[in-house]
């Protein structure tokens, strides 16, 4: 009983140390430790298999590790004990706190410039290029799968409740409006549902409405970043969404993916969820469904820009003893997923978006947004407008933990224990607290 | 009577021991003594930099309300999942206890759910409350309740007390028919015949002799529920909605794990560490003095 207390003691051991990489002759060993289950966890095992017949000079083992904060902790702590992974694959929350991870990374620029190897920031997508870039557009970690937020909306349950089904809400006046007609008219037993409330609600809806979501550039510029979520545009929405819950017309089904599986089980008629959630609902959704724009607010910004990307990247980790043809052979390997071919391929089996123009060009000329008509619109949302210092990304350090903090929050509003301001206004003072904490200890 | 075998010289008695002491010390004398070491420093994630702040992660935890309201809700928590899980398997004992037909079948079905893991279990109870997957949950919204455990946080916190109650009545259940069979069927013969009937038997003659057994299981289950129903809580609620089902061992696992705070996690781990040597003080006072008299 009481080892159990003692977690964080027994971190180093419990993460289990990396086999040791002899440097026998043979091809260069590159272990890659991700956190993609499932399908993708297939798609990823294939794509290193072709990686591996390609050439013999390398050969890369891709281990899954869990969850995307599995994967990070034990990422970490391998680190820790000396042993990190060549490459760790880290969720886009997890950015702020791996770019202050100072030398335990090498940064993608780095690993190019010293391995002499080419790899043009440029041929990524904007939005996908922005979110892992230092401010000088140089890039720190290597875009892999990336997604955004739109709105998934259920075309029979739109026909039965005498809406437009070619015809989504574009605007959230129009979003309230559909939801109370479909809450009147049941279709479905829920109107309209959110997964991943703070990055689609509102880091999300900052981004495309070219809101400040954090002082300092989003937390770019400085670590000493300070939230601006309780300025009046955020509670509106928060408002909003409170309103729509009490009307019926809304329901919180829970956090992260949860809400997921109510869309697709035929639940709800509206959905807001990422665009990699493509695949789950082709599978299981007994409907006819169709993905649109996430909505805007005329009020706050009649031209809404690019919307932000989720997902992860990876991240070259440093460790005693590692050679110059290591680095090498991670080089090789990020420039052969950047391929055109590769960046299509993967977009195409996963419902990612495809992180390179070339790649997306690609999908295009092969005709696979014809055979399926909607895949295109989160890059076209990601590419939208004119990028700016709003709609980059978020570099906040324990991002994670701050989205945690204003899930408690909103639960609490949604179950009327608080006011939006209020929910607010505690999410930014406890989230303050986070990065102040967070600066403290990177700067110690 | 004591039974007591001297050794000539010390090494041979040293060496039987040694590789319990060994085991101690690898597992719990040195990470214990890693966790306070950490408990009193601030880190960078990494481990690249390391500052000693002394108290500050004790006095930073006391003095934010968030964590104080998780102490009481953890003890709340033990206490109700402890009282629950002990009253229906002490029920449940007794009758398995008569002799009944099939009481073999009886007895292995109560024993079963213990062997399922708590991840597993908290699955099948989302699969039973969830309110719009779940069957009972379902029946209980169509019922006209507000049933919703995602955002009620009472309701997310009877689930979690049924759920890891539930599970600890398996355990519970064998130590107490143990309990129950090991009291001499004379002393409740005797008392039948002096008119002693069903519930005032129970209470006056069963239930005292039972109670080092249940001291025992008050402790076990207070334990339990401190720490093993973290599997069961973790996998239902996360500890939300808000963070009413917050328990102080899901609060070091989000801290350390999660956001990897590893001064502030240590810290808690230190506190939780304090609980449970007060906890076993207490159970080897009252133990001792009950199973001796």
């Amino acid at each position: 009983m009481k080892r159990r207390t003692l977690l964080a003691g027994a971190a180093a051991i419990a993460a289990a140390p990396a086999p040791a990489f002899a440097q026998a002759a043979g091809p260069t060993k590159i272990l890659l430790w991700h956190a993609l289950g499932g399908a993708n966890g297939d798609v990823i095992n294939a794509q290193v298999k072709r990686f591996n017949t390609s050439q013999s000079a390398v050969e890369v083992t891709a281990i899954f590790k869990g969850s995307y904060a599995d994967t990070m902790t034990a990422s970490i702590a391998a680190f820790r004990a000396g042993q990190p992974p060549h490459i760790a694959q880290v969720f886009e929350v997890g950015t702020g706190t791996m770019l202050a991870a100072g030398g335990a990374v090498k940064q993608a620029w780095q690993l190019f410039k010293e391995t002499g190897l080419k790899l043009d920031p440029n041929a990524y997508i904007a939005g996908v290029r922005g979110y892992y870039s230092l401010p000088n557009g140089a890039l720190a970690s290597m875009p892999y799968n990336s997604s955004t937020a739109i709105m998934w909306y259920n075309k029979d349950a739109f026909e039965k409740a005498g809406l437009d089904p070619e015809k989504p809400p574009a605007t959230w006046a129009e979003v309230e409006k559909a939801a109370a007609t479909l809450a009147a008219k049941k279709p479905t037993p829920i109107a309209a549902t959110s997964s991943w409330l703070p990055w689609i609600q509102l880091e999300q809806y900052a981004a495309i409405h070219n809101l400040s979501y954090a002082s300092h550039g989003d937390g770019y510029d400085s670590l000493a970043a300070e939230l601006l979520i309780n300025k009046p545009a955020f509670v509106k929405q928060v408002q909003r969404l409170l309103t729509m819950s009490k009307d019926g017309s809304f329901k919180y089904t829970g956090r992260d993916t949860a809400p997921d599986a109510i869309f697709y089980s035929g639940q709800a008629a509206i959905g807001f969820g990422s665009s990699a959630g493509r695949a789950d609902i082709v599978k299981n959704a007994k409907f006819k469904f169709a993905e649109a724009l996430l909505p805007f607010d005329p009020a706050v910004n009649p031209h809404p820009i690019n919307s932000i990307i989720g997902g992860a990247s990876f991240w070259t980790m440093t460790a005693k003893g590692r050679t110059a043809a290591e680095y090498k052979a991670v080089a090789a390997f990020y420039q052969f997923i950047a391929t055109p071919a590769e960046a299509a391929t993967y977009s195409q089996q996963t419902g990612y978006v495809p992180v390179t123009t070339a790649g997306y060009a690609l999908s295009q000329s092969q005709g696979y947004y014809k055979q399926n008509p909607g895949a295109d619109l989160p890059v076209q949302q990601l590419g939208r407008g004119k990028l700016t210092a709003n709609s980059r990304g978020l570099r906040l350090g324990r991002l994670l933990e701050i989205r945690n903090i204003i899930y408690e929050e909103l639960e609490k509003a949604f179950q009327g224990q608080q006011s939006a301001q209020k929910a607010m206004d505690l999410s930014v003072s406890r989230g303050n607290a986070v990065l102040r904490a967070f600066q403290k200890s990177v700067h110690t | 009577m004591e039974r007591r075998t001297i050794f000539p010289g010390w090494t041979l008695p040293a060496l039987l021991l040694l590789p319990q002491l060994v085991i101690s010390f690898i597992f719990f004398y040195w990470p214990a003594a890693q966790a306070i070491w950490s408990s009193l420093t601030r880190e960078d994630p990494f481990g690249l930099s390391a500052q000693f702040v002394g108290l500050e992660n004790f006095a930073d935890l006391f003095a934010d309300p968030l964590y104080v309201a998780t102490i009481w809700r953890t003890l709340f928590f033990c206490a109700a999942v402890a009282a629950l899980s002990l009253g229906i398997a002490l029920l449940l004992a007794s009758f398995a206890d008569r002799e009944i037909r099939a009481r073999g079948f009886y007895r292995t079905m109560l024993i079963w759910p213990y062997a399922i893991a708590s991840a597993m279990a908290a699955v099948l109870w989302i699969l039973l409350l969830h309110p719009q997957i779940g069957m009972l949950g379902r029946a209980l919204v169509r019922a006209g309740l507000n049933w919703d455990y995602q955002l009620n946080g009472a309701q997310a916190l009877l689930m979690v007390i049924i759920a890891s109650a539930w599970k600890q009545i398996s355990y519970n259940f064998i130590f107490l028919l143990a309990g129950l069979q090991s009291i001499p069927k004379t002393v409740i013969e005797a008392a039948r015949m002096d008119g002693a009937k069903g519930f005032h038997r129970f209470r006056t003659i069963i239930l005292p002799l039972l109670m080092p057994t249940v001291y025992f299981l008050v402790v076990v289950n207070l334990v339990y529920a401190a720490f093993d129903a973290f599997g069961t809580i973790w996998a239902l609620t996360q500890g939300g909605p808000g963070k009413s089902t917050e328990t102080l061992v899901v609060k070091v696992y989000r801290d350390g794990v999660v956001n990897l705070d590893l001064g502030s996690s240590a810290a808690q781990s230190v506190v939780l560490m304090a609980g449970v040597i007060l906890l076993t003080a207490l159970q080897f006072r009252f133990l001792g003095k009950k199973t001796t008299s």
